[in-house]
């Protein structure tokens, strides 16, 4: 649990950061995003002490920061930097090994831990644990900054841009394997984005962030449904909708669906998205899918006209 | 004895001095270059993040780095007195600029991002210079180290100036006795040694990242290694000479002084432009040089009698084209004006006026004259032809010249040209043989020893008598070159062995024969 109150930065007089206040709740995760330069990676940096902060008062899980010790604080949060900040000279193995090392874990136990944690991340050990950062592709060296970030199984967990480097078909890849991580689940996450679709899918909470600025905080549906002036609403205008049909769960609509027979074979749950639903039909060319409601084990059918009305049915609702 | 060796004989014949000699050379560079790096790296990583400072040391460091190395050993001779330390000293600052200058590119060249991420992990500020800064910025630093290696090889040369030894006892003994042998002796393992030091530290350098942190381990141990060899000559002896390269390995030098007078003195070899002062300051006891030096007058410095006369005499005389002397006959008798006007003493007070006290040499020339009363207004009327003069470049051959132009501008209707700064003897020579000047001053000794190299046997009976030495000198440039020697100008600016006056004093040494007696007895009491 991350509660910030009030917190700024400045520098030399300019400030970068500008009085914000947030909140994260153990186990989610809380996107900033924004245009270059808005404030993002000071905000996070401020969240490990990289950066003092001017003014505000910062608690992670209930203690101040500004009470310990930097190097202890940092030790307990995992921290991915904006271009991953591996060490050249290091192997993998050595990277990952760096926190247990300051932690003065027994070999052992650093190197069980670090294959268990390359395996999830499908890098063989074999194959990976002695090669040196430059031997690797993007998408890999971004993996290893992550298993780098996780081997001590912080409860916490910064992350800045991860995705930065890749390309945009690497990029979805990647974000999609780091979703469905075991290790992730329980994870207090603070992760800065500037890419719209990657906030929308990656968080619980989203603040949209503009000069220093928190313009608003809220979920990914809030954001896109009710957002409370012009910025927000341009922010999102270019793709709206893509995100306003990402943001829609078929679980919030469930009751405009007309039922399918139990025994039909489902293959959306509702806890997709309608553009999901939307990429799913179009991908195996079918008329109609059969989504299933995982609480209750009821059935629902859709196709694209039914998401059309009740998409725009939804929008007019609101 | 003059038979003609070759390299690897005279290597051979040698091989006690060499191998001292580059051990030597191996510890003044190895030492130094420790020191350097013991004390650039601190500094270099200390203003790595500290702009102002970093201006500072780096201005300094290359301010160091520029002052032209014999000079930077001259300094350090009231300093620190001459030997080792000061060699080292100097070598220690010369070094420095690299390996400041590397550790700092190196160190302010690593990506700030992989600082950032080792502090975001939780390094403090020791772990993040020793696993990190030091180890990625070790391949530049090591470049650095490479340089002022390969610096101090070279200027490791120069500390045979100053008494250090080394290979430049070798290089510069060579030069000064025109002895390619000797030269090459020294200059080729000095430079195989340069060689060999690069190629090691190219090893280190291009090992790869990851073996950086064994190099940081490595380095200073074959650094200390190296330096181990070496053990910092001392001596406490009561009487040390330091002679010139030149001077330890000619007959009327040093291997006479052991041979004829049996003087059994410790010595250590050193550069005139050092010598008086050291011997002033207490530094060295015995030296050998110049009788005419301005510099014996400036220290208070005393000749000791060559009682056995194994130095031979240096008389200054004109010579002259014969020719020149047919045409003018007028000439001749102007310029024998200034014969046995000048003796030791008091060319010495005109030299130590010109190095000493910054009198020009035109001006000191001319006060003397008039001061003897041998100056004339130059005579007017239609000039009877030129005569060009010439000169090598030190004082007291500018001081000769202007007193010669006064006499013959004075006394005759000639009129006088003057080619100053002909270099040395050889350039002078051949300048006169070529009929491109008419005369300039030349010394007996040097005639004979470095124009005319008469073989041993035509030497022994003549080289310490004065008269001899100058008969002979005059036959053969007259039938060799048809060259004069005119009357001799009076002083004798020959090798001499010199002591601190007060030295001498106390210990009543007059002679050499004195100081080899002084220097028997001490022995015998110990
Ligand atoms: N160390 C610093 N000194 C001075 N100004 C800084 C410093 N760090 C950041 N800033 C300024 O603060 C503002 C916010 O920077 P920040 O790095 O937080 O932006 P960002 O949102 O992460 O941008 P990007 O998406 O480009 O990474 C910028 O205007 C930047 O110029
Ligand atoms: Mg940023």
């Amino acid at each position: 649990m991350i509660i910030a109150r009030n917190v700024s930065k400045e520098f030399n007089g300019i400030k970068a950061v500008n009085n914000i206040s947030f909140e994260v709740k153990e186990g989610q995760t809380l996107v900033f995003l924004g245009t270059s330069g808005c404030g993002k990676t000071t905000t996070l940096k401020i969240l490990n002490r990289l950066i003092e902060p001017s003014d505000g008062e910062i608690t992670i899980n209930g203690k101040n920061i500004l009470s310990l010790q930097p190097e202890i604080l940092r030790r307990s949060i995992g921290y991915v930097s904006q271009n991953n900040g591996l060490f050249p000279h290091y192997t993998v193995a050595e990277n990952i090994a760096i926190v247990p090392n300051l932690l003065k874990w027994d070999k052992v136990r650093t190197s069980e831990r670090s294959n268990i944690l390359l395996d999830q991340l499908k890098l063989p050990v074999t194959e990976y644990a002695n090669k040196y950062p430059d031997e690797l592709s993007g998408g890999q060296k971004q993996r290893v900054a992550l298993a780098r970030a996780l081997v001590s199984d912080p409860p916490v967990l910064l992350m800045d841009e991860p995705f930065g480097a890749l390309d945009p078909i690497t990029r979805a890849n990647v974000r999609k394997e780091f979703l469905e991580l075991p290790e992730l689940k329980s994870k207090t996450i603070v992760l800065v984005t500037h890419d719209v679709q990657e906030a929308f899918e990656l968080g619980d909470q989203i603040c949209l962030m503009d000069k220093g600025i928190i313009v608003q905080t809220g979920s990914p549906e809030e954001l896109i449904f009710k957002p409370i002036n012009e910025f927000t609403r341009n922010f999102f205008s270019h793709q709206r909708l893509q995100l306003e049909l990402g943001a829609l769960k078929f679980s919030s609509i469930w009751e405009s669906l007309t039922d399918a027979s139990s025994s039909s074979k489902p293959s959306l749950n509702s806890n997709q998205s309608l553009w999901e639903g939307m990429e799913m039909l179009s991908e195996k060319n079918e008329e109609t899918l059969v989504v299933r409601n995982s609480e209750d084990n009821s059935y629902k059918e859709v196709s694209i006209q039914t998401i059309q009305s009740v998409y725009l049915e939804n929008k007019r609702n609101r | 004895m003059n038979e003609q060796l070759n390299l690897g004989q005279f290597m051979l014949q040698q091989s006690g001095k060499l191998l001292d000699q580059t051990i030597a050379h191996i510890g003044l560079t190895c030492i130094s270059l420790l020191i350097a790096v013991a004390v650039g790296l601190p500094l270099g990583i200390w203003i790595a993040d500290k702009k102002r400072a970093a201006w500072f040391v780096l201005g300094v460091a290359g301010i160091l780095q520029t002052i032209p190395s014999i000079a930077l050993l001259g300094f350090m001779i009231p300093l620190l007195g001459i030997g080792a330390l000061p060699a080292i000293a100097a070598l220690f600052l010369y070094a420095l600029l690299p390996v400041i200058r590397n550790t700092y590119t190196g160190i302010t060249g690593v990506d700030p991002a992989i600082t950032e991420s080792a502090r975001g992990m939780g390094m403090n500020k020791w772990q993040i210079l020793f696993q990190v800064e030091i180890p990625l910025a070790m391949p530049v630093i090591l470049a650095g180290i490479r340089t002022a290696t390969v610096i101090n090889v070279g200027v490791a040369t120069l500390a045979a100036y100053i008494a250090a030894g080394g290979l430049g006892e070798f290089i510069f003994g060579g030069i000064a006795l025109n002895n390619t042998n000797m030269i090459l002796a020294g200059a080729i393992p000095a430079a195989l040694l340069a060689i060999l030091l690069d190629f090691l530290l190219s090893l280190f350098q291009k090992a790869n990242l990851k073996k950086m942190r064994k190099v940081t381990l490595i380095l200073p141990v074959l650094l200390i290694l190296f330096s181990s060899f070496y053990i910092i000559p001392y001596t406490s002896e009561k009487i040390l000479a330091g002679f010139t390269p030149e001077f330890m390995g000619r007959e009327d030098g040093y291997l006479g002084l052991k041979s004829k007078y049996k003087l059994d003195i410790s010595t250590v070899v050193i550069s005139d432009a050092v010598m008086y002062k050291a011997a002033f300051e207490n530094k060295l006891d015995v030296i050998s040089g110049y009788s005419t030096d301005g510099r014996l007058k400036a220290y208070d410095l005393v000749t000791l009698e060559d009682d056995k006369t194994i130095f031979p005499p240096y008389y200054a005389a004109p010579l002259v084209r014969q020719d020149v002397l047919q045409k003018h006959p007028e000439l001749q008798p102007a310029l024998d004006i200034l014969s046995g006007v000048i003796n030791d003493s008091i060319m010495t007070e005109l030299n130590y006026r010109v190095d000493y006290q910054k009198q020009l040499p035109e001006k000191v020339a001319l006060d003397f004259m008039l001061e003897k009363g041998l100056y004339k207004k130059p005579q007017t009327g239609p000039e009877a032809g030129i005569i060009r003069l010439g000169s090598k470049i030190f004082a007291e051959q500018y001081i000769l010249i202007n007193m010669y132009k006064m006499l013959i501008e004075g006394n005759t209707k000639l009129k006088v040209v003057t080619r100053t700064g002909l270099g040395g003897t050889k350039i002078c020579f051949d300048a006169l043989t070529n009929n491109e000047i008419d005369m300039y001053p030349e010394y007996t000794g040097t005639g004979l020893l470095v124009i005319l190299k008469p073989d041993k046997k035509t030497l022994d009976p003549i080289i310490g008598n004065r008269e001899k030495v100058f008969d002979f000198v005059q036959k053969e440039f007259s039938d060799q070159y048809k060259l004069s020697w005119l009357k001799p100008i009076g002083f004798n600016n020959a090798y001499a062995l010199m002591m601190r006056r007060s030295q001498a004093q106390s210990l009543r040494i007059k002679t050499i024969s004195d100081l080899k007696n002084y220097l028997s007895n001490e022995n015998h009491q110990h």
